[in-house]
């Protein structure tokens, strides 16, 4: 036991673990912005991880095509959104069961990316650390926080920008009557399930993001597991903050500093049982969200279709 | 009843339904709905299959290639469609137990983990439980739907107990449920085989289930395929009659209807959903012990790339066939034709993913038609209305 308080403590001590949070936080906070504001407008977007590999396939290809890291961001957000417009409109054109979308999808998406990943082998690297110079002086997070690879700065001014849209703007108004109650919502004139599809739309777009900062940002090349269920954890980040952006944004930074304590220990020199570090973020997950996420209400129509005149 | 199920229903939501008061007197015939059905769902098959076609050709392979080795690798080929048969049944009763829980309308999506943690089961039983062979199949059968049952029961504890999504909670399980058993693996006192000559260069390896703890093949004209396959349909048959015919599946569906007139017509929430769960994730376990007694997956061993996608597999199954048992059987036994198939695609030269790829398309394609049909039927009942106001 005090062999494990030590460890710990060697971790906590250590800067790599700081920006090492920082670097799993950021992708899952581009993929949790987009999400909530999909479950906000009610639909629970299982899709995310295939967004996030969509994303991140589409960033090494324009890496390889282009070579330069803004193009490739740009090729990943276009392709996310191309994966937002399969589920928005099938899920909330068609009024499929969303959930079989999303999944259906995230395995088209795995077997065409890893398709052409084998045909294409696209050739791509990391782009490079920008440091935000004094701020990035700071003891122990400022690292972390201020000198990493430039694609994860376009996380910090997209956390004010989703909420200002979410809470201080009439569209997204219209997105959270949409998810709380679409019947009043749809008598007062909004059309539900365009909204619904715009508020997807945008997940895919973050999402998208996502995934290029994921390859052009942290890894540099891609790979089939490249995402690795990490989609799904934003997912969960999103239940875990309870619905609002403060407490998603924390459960973001929570789930991806314990995955950071995963790589971090066996570098300060500490054994331990790799499945077992491997699993634990998923378990922290289902702990955290179990003792908290019953205190939050979810938006009251989330993953329920809306057809006009139907109960 | 089933038939004229919507994707509301399916979807475990609390819709009236929607055929029953908006059927005028102009409507079709029954004849006439059929037809254009089949050809809508013939015309999405076709445009999917078209679809995939135009994946290979644009990276340069040939899709006539790729579709005759299909074929061939699923039912053409000499013994093919024993294989197909074989990996068909684990298909067939993970779906039946998606199947249940869908129309209670809970939803399990961890079918893969479930399965993961089923063949673990089954396999420490199977291996260090001696006696006569058949007593120690049924043993490692139970044990393995037991195992899948515990692990469903967790999400299904936590949703009752705490309000956590279900949905959140399954999917989580399964990295979980590989890494546990991935560590089974590792370590002689659980699973890993002890070492000896014959055993392969790779670590994470069970020992092998002797030969008389393996489920007998029956031969039909070279096709070789594992007994359980009548008993999967004897279940399907079951599950059917259930539904159709019995109180409890009666309940089962009322509480996956519209929850709240199940609770006032005395059906428990709690119990009715979490027994589904129970099932359900007992399917899966149930559907891992086969796989590993019937030996067309990992050669009768447990390895950790076992379940091999079959939990995430049987769940499309059950979603594409709308819960029902019969069509479960049918896409099943399509489903395990094209993963069959892919065993023969290295020969063309294209990478076996793209057999993942016809599979997603495949998935999406018949999502379409029933979408539209009901589409057309909310649209036929509005305006019946509308002429009778």
């Amino acid at each position: 036991m005090g062999g494990f308080f030590s460890a710990i403590g060697d971790v906590v001590t250590n800067e790599v673990t700081y920006s090492g949070a920082m670097r799993f936080a950021a992708l899952l906070a581009f993929a949790a912005i987009g999400e909530t504001i999909a479950e906000k407008a009610g639909t629970l977007n299982i899709s995310l991880e295939g967004m996030v590999l969509g994303g991140a396939f589409a960033g090494a290809l324009g890496m390889h095509l282009t070579e330069s890291v803004s193009v490739g961001l740009v090729f990943a957000t276009v392709i996310g959104t191309v994966v937002a417009s399969v589920q928005a409109n099938m899920s909330h054109r068609l009024t499929a069961n969303q959930f079989v979308v999303g999944l259906a999808l995230n395995t088209l998406v795995l077997g065409i990316a890893s398709f052409l990943n084998t045909s294409i082998q696209p050739v791509s690297k990391a782009a490079h650390r920008f440091a935000i110079k004094p701020l990035s002086e700071l003891p122990l997070i400022g690292d972390a926080f201020f000198n990493q690879p430039w694609p994860l700065y376009l996380v910090y001014p997209m956390i004010p920008a989703a909420w200002w849209l979410l809470y201080r703007t009439r569209w997204g108004l219209e997105v959270r009557a949409v998810g709380e109650n679409p019947q009043s919502a749809d008598v007062s004139g909004i059309d539900v399930n365009k909204r619904r599809r715009q508020s997807i739309y945008i997940a895919g777009l973050t999402s998208g993001l996502g995934g290029g900062y994921l390859v052009l940002g942290q890894i540099g090349r891609f790979e089939d597991a490249v995402v690795g269920g990490q989609g799904f954890i934003a997912i969960a980040a999103v239940i875990f903050g309870g619905w609002t952006m403060r407490g998603v944004i924390g459960g973001c930074l929570l789930f991806g500093t314990v995955n950071s304590f995963r790589l971090t220990l066996p570098t300060v020199g500490h054994e331990l049982n790799s499945e077992l570090l491997s699993a634990a973020p998923f378990v922290v997950t289902i702990v955290t969200v179990t003792f908290f996420a019953h205190r939050t209400r979810e938006p009251r129509a989330l993953a329920q279709p809306f057809v006009r005149g139907l109960t | 009843m089933s038939d004229q199920q919507t994707p509301q229903a399916a979807a475990g939501d609390s819709g009236t339904d929607p055929t029953a008061s908006g059927r005028s007197a102009t409507a079709p015939s029954r004849l006439h709905e059929a037809a254009v059905a089949a050809a809508m769902y013939l015309g999405c098959i076709v445009v999917a299959l078209f679809a995939s076609a135009l994946i290979v050709w644009a990276t340069g392979g040939s899709w006539q290639a790729v579709f005759s080795a299909l074929l061939d690798g699923s039912l053409r080929a000499p013994g093919r469609w024993g294989e197909t048969i074989g990996i068909a049944i684990p298909l067939v009763v993970v779906a039946l137990g998606t199947a249940i829980n869908g129309r209670a309308g809970v939803v399990n999506i961890g079918q893969e983990g479930q399965v993961m943690m089923g063949t673990a089961f089954a396999t420490y039983v199977g291996v260090r439980l001696g006696g006569p062979g058949p007593v120690v199949i049924v043993c490692l059968l139970i044990v393995g739907a037991l195992a899948g049952a515990m692990w469903a029961g967790i999400a299904s504890w936590l949703l009752y107990w705490r309000r956590v999504p279900e949905v959140l909670t399954t999917l989580l399980l399964i990295t979980v449920a590989s890494q546990a058993t991935g560590y089974a693996l590792k370590v002689d006192w659980l699973l890993l085989a002890p070492f000896r000559e014959d055993r392969s260069v790779r670590n994470q390896v069970s020992e092998q289930l002797e030969a008389d703890t393996r489920l007998p093949l029956i031969d039909i004209w070279g096709n070789d395929f594992p007994i359980s396959a009548f008993a999967v349909v004897l279940m399907a048959v079951i599950v059917f009659l259930l539904f159709k015919r019995s109180v409890w599946g009666f309940r089962m569906r009322m509480l996956g209807r519209n929850a709240r007139t199940a609770q006032r017509a005395g059906v428990s929430t709690v119990k009715y959903g979490t027994t589904a769960m129970l099932i359900s994730g007992a399917c899966a376990g149930l559907a891992g012990a086969l796989m590993l007694s019937g030996g067309d997956f990992g050669n009768y061993r447990f390895t950790p790339g076992f379940a091999n996608n079959i939990g995430w597999e049987g769940l499309l199954v059950a979603l594409v066939a709308r819960s029902h048992p019969v069509g479960i059987v049918v896409v099943a036994f399509s489903f395990a034709g094209l993963r069959a198939g892919s065993g023969f695609l290295a020969a063309t030269g294209v990478e076996r993913e793209i057999s993942q790829v016809v599979l997603a398309l495949l998935v999406l394609a018949l999502l379409v038609p029933p979408a539209i049909l009901f589409i057309r039927e909310r649209r036929r009942a509005l305006s019946a209305t509308r002429d009778r106001t």
